[in-house]
């Protein structure tokens, strides 16, 4: 009998891996929902931001921001969000083909890049790829707080501001829709133009106490929760993603299975059939 | 009727309160405003504390934030509220700590040993489920 006891083992070896999938995957659905709940929450905030900032844009002439100022680009910096996880299909490994892509447009223009990482996954993955790693952050888990972020967007904050980089990019996978995350490269710094609003008005605000604080402030507010809002749609992305991979491994499982369970039957029936002909051939030869 | 203004007190986290209001009180950073409908465009920080709202018929209500902005126009007041006290350097501290976390991860092993176990494990048994799927087609 050709292994008839192997082969249940690993139908039953599969069943076990088809249950822990079908529970990912079940998990990884009420997660998403959560997730996507937190980036709808997250909306208010910087749409408001961008209103004030537009219309601070507009008003106040007499001090220009840095953030705001196009400069020559000979250094640019990259804030890299992934997942703490894997198992959620191709989300990391297409993210970081883009960010490798455009790496290479900048390396060809003779212009270097530094890294801030966010999540295990980019973490690891740098380490192999090389590159200048200057923040690290991990283990946000599936609740993401703002006070997460901070520390890796100050750096890349005061490395714009000395001068360090010229550009600061997001990459994040954007949370289409349940089949579809799509890996996106968002230039956070000089703030793009598109994102101030040019609403034409000739009033100003009265400020409390002077101008320059206060839209210092407003602008690293925006950008933090720019990444901070980078962060929950990847993690939304990353349950989505999970949920799909999941769902594929539970169903391949399944078909594995039925294949083996015909194996096993077969060489069953064979044995059987094997048995009986000696015994038959047995009788034979005695009488 | 007393007159209204649209409030929306938002955080990058959450929504914390959005409606019409009569007056809003808040602690901004030179002092104590009290902002009512058709206030002249302001734009000032705020300092920790509570911000009083007086809603549509007379009814108070109090949040606590910690810091942030409040930008007033005439139809609308918006408090952009920062989620946690901020001080330059605690922000500070957290750049550092992510610098120095950036510096160990590029040294050492992953930190995530285990989970690093269980994808090989998991790599194995396709590898042999793959075997398996082999060698029953010949």
């Amino acid at each position: 009998m050709a292994g008839g006891k192997e082969i249940k083992s690993k139908i039953g070896s599969i069943n076990n891996t088809r249950k822990i999938t079908s529970a990912m995957e079940k998990v990884a659905v009420s997660k998403m929902r959560k997730a996507q709940d937190r980036v709808a929450a997250t909306r208010p905030y910087a749409e408001g931001m961008r209103k004030v900032i537009g219309n601070v844009a507009n008003g106040s002439l007499e001090y220009r921001h840095p953030y705001l100022a196009e400069r020559e680009v000979k250094r640019v910096g990259y804030i890299i969000i992934s997942t703490d996880r894997g198992l959620c299909g191709g989300l990391n490994t297409n993210e970081f083909k883009k960010v490798a892509l455009a790496l290479k447009s900048w390396k060809d223009k003779g212009v270097d890049a530094q890294f801030a990482v966010i999540g295990n996954k980019a973490t690891t993955f740098f380490k192999r790829f090389g590159g200048k790693v200057v923040a690290q952050q991990a283990g946000s888990g599936d609740v993401p707080r703002l006070a997460d972020v901070l520390g890796s967007v100050k750096v890349m904050l005061n490395a714009f501001n000395e001068g360090r980089i010229d550009r600061l990019f997001l990459v994040y996978n954007k949370f289409v829709n349940t089949m579809k995350q799509e890996p996106v490269i968002d230039q956070l710094l000089p703030l793009p133009k598109a994102d101030i609003a040019q609403k034409e008005h000739n009033w100003d605000y009265l400020y409390e106490p002077d101008p320059q604080p206060i839209i210092d402030m407003l602008l690293d507010r925006f950008v933090e929760s720019q990444v901070y809002q980078g962060v929950v749609e990847n993690s939304a992305s990353e349950h989505a993603a999970r949920m799909v991979a999941m769902k594929a491994a539970t169903d391949n499982a399944g078909n594995l299975m039925d294949d083996l369970k015909l194996v096993y039957n077969k060489a069953r029936q064979a044995a059987i059939t094997q048995e009986l002909s000696e015994i038959v051939a047995g009788a034979a030869a005695v009488g | 009727m007393a007159m209204t203004v649209q409030l929306d007190v938002v955080s990058a986290e959450e929504k914390i309160f959005s409606g019409l209001v009569e007056s809003v009180q808040v602690t901004g950073s030179e002092g104590e405003l009290g902002i009512l409908p058709f206030h002249a465009p302001l734009l000032t920080t705020l300092k920790p504390g509570m911000v009083r709202i007086v809603k549509q018929f007379g009814e108070e209500h109090v949040i606590y934030v910690a810091g942030g902005v409040l930008e007033v126009q005439p139809d609308t007041i918006t408090v952009l509220a920062d989620v946690a006290v901020r001080g330059e350097d605690l922000d500070e501290q957290a750049a550092l700590d992510a610098q120095k976390r950036a510096e160990e991860a590029m040294q050492h092993a992953g930190a995530d040993f285990n989970y690093a176990e269980a994808a090989a494990q998991l790599a194995e048994a396709i590898a042999q489920l793959r075997i398996i799927q082999k060698m029953r087609k010949k």
